[in-house]
């Protein structure tokens, strides 16, 4: 199973295959990163039928914000399920994230274990 | 036809004159109480004028505080994230030391062994040292956004026994790391046995600040006089009362006149000079206190003490 996380911070990609470290090494997952909104939809127009089933998005980005991208996704790739993942934790972007179709919000510090545990539900439901 | 003129006996002039001076003598005293009327008031309005003034230069005050609540938000915002990292790679770290012993255990004994395993346990001690202060500093910059940004204002559970040492440690370094940090005992007796209580976290904390901030001020005046011979002590308790809890912060600063007591808690109200005070620390202090159905007594002796004895009922919703 794909994954993309996109945030503009660099270090997020180290951490995240630390993270996720045995779950990549045994294929289980893999993992793709954009440091932009606007590279996240490259990144998911360059494959005709992406195969990238769940975004990770940052909200505050410069450029395109995680909110943009979010209905871009959804209006280009239905399919694809999209989770932000906010610093700020406030009910405006909240909302604004679910009316969006987004599936979750998750505030940073990321919780891991949330998180794997959103992952491993995707993995049982496939 | 000429009038006649009137004559008069000598007698009759004399009294004429002395009612004549009668009047004289009370319309001079009419004037004078007048004037000092008038002089009253004239003084009236100055001290009016110099009111305003000082409150001018306190909305000024007001003002600045509030952009650098704005500021304060921003700073710590940037440095959450940062701080994220740092908590997130040492725990990841720890993490992956665990699984390096769980390797070498497989491993057969040899020296070398022994000092990997050695040096590892003093990174992994290391790593929980950057993780425990990095979660304090976290902790620190949660409470500053959490100030800037005003409460969410609900009363929700909330150890204030944790709230206060929290927050009595936050006035002490907030006071060390400004002009004129002075030296300060600080006696936390705190009741363990009380349960978690419903207050507004954020607006409550603002009162151990204050307070505490008061105390520190008031110490400080006293340390000016007294010299080092004094040493001053801030001392904070809680104690369940059953269906009432009974917080008390207590300095051994100056103390406050009876004549002033009174006032401590009215709007705008302050001994401090100038701008250093905006007069408002007490009266929202109170303010949030009513707004929790609590009461807010002052008890003080002159040059021994100033208590503040704050009782919260338990089932505030």
């Amino acid at each position: 199973m794909k994954i993309l996380i996109v945030d503009d911070e660099q270090d997020v990609e180290t951490l995240f295959l630390q993270k996720f470290r045995k779950e990549i090494k045994s294929k289980v997952l893999e993992v793709m990163f954009a440091f932009s909104g606007e590279e996240a939809l490259r990144l998911l127009g360059e494959q005709d039928s992406p195969e990238v089933v769940y975004v990770f998005s940052d909200i505050n980005m410069p450029g395109m914000t995680g909110l943009e991208l979010l209905e871009k996704i959804k209006s280009r790739f239905s399919h694809i399920q999209v989770s932000m993942i906010s610093a700020y934790g406030d009910r405006d972007n909240y909302e604004k994230a679910i009316k969006s179709g987004a599936k979750g919000f998750f505030s940073k510090p990321v919780d891991f274990e949330s998180l794997k545990q959103e992952i491993a539900e995707l993995l049982t439901n496939k | 036809m000429k009038p006649e003129r009137e004559t008069m006996s000598t007698s009759e002039l004399i009294s004429k004159i002395t009612e004549l001076e009668g009047q004289i003598v009370k319309l001079t005293k009419q004037t004078k109480s007048d004037v000092s009327k008038l002089k009253t008031q004239q003084n009236r309005a100055d001290e009016a004028v110099n009111d305003l003034k000082v409150i001018q230069q306190q909305l000024l005050q007001q003002e600045k505080l509030a952009s650098l609540g704005q500021l304060t938000a921003g700073i710590a915002h940037e440095i959450k994230n940062p701080l994220n990292f740092v908590n997130n790679f040492s725990e990841l770290s720890m993490d992956f030391i665990q699984e390096i012993e769980e390797e070498l255990e497989k491993l057969n004994d040899s020296t070398e062994k022994e000092n990997i395993l050695e040096l590892l346990s003093d990174v992994k001690s290391n790593l929980h040292k950057i993780k425990h202060h990095g979660s304090r500093a976290d902790s620190i910059v949660k409470s500053m956004l959490m100030h800037s940004r005003g409460g969410t204002g609900t009363m929700d559970p909330t150890n204030l026994n944790d709230l206060i040492r929290e927050y009595v440690n936050l006035a002490f370094h907030g006071m060390r790391a400004n002009k004129n940090p002075i030296n300060v005992d600080i006696r936390l007796d705190l009741d363990e046995s009380l349960s978690k209580i419903n207050i507004n976290a954020e607006d409550f904390s603002r009162v151990i600040l204050n307070l505490s901030k008061n105390a520190f001020d008031a110490m400080r005046d006293k340390i000016a006089v007294k010299g080092s011979a004094y040493k001053s002590i801030l001392a904070v308790r809680t104690k369940d009362l059953g269906d009432k809890v009974l917080i008390v912060v207590e300095d051994n600063g100056p103390g406050v006149p009876d004549e002033i007591r009174d006032k401590l808690l009215i709007p705008f109200f302050t001994t401090k000079k100038g701008t250093e005070g905006t007069g408002l620390g007490l009266s929202i202090t109170h303010e949030i206190i009513k707004t929790h159905e609590g009461s807010l007594e002052i008890e003080s002796e002159l040059d021994q003490f100033t208590r503040f004895k704050i009782t919260l009922p338990k089932t505030t919703t």
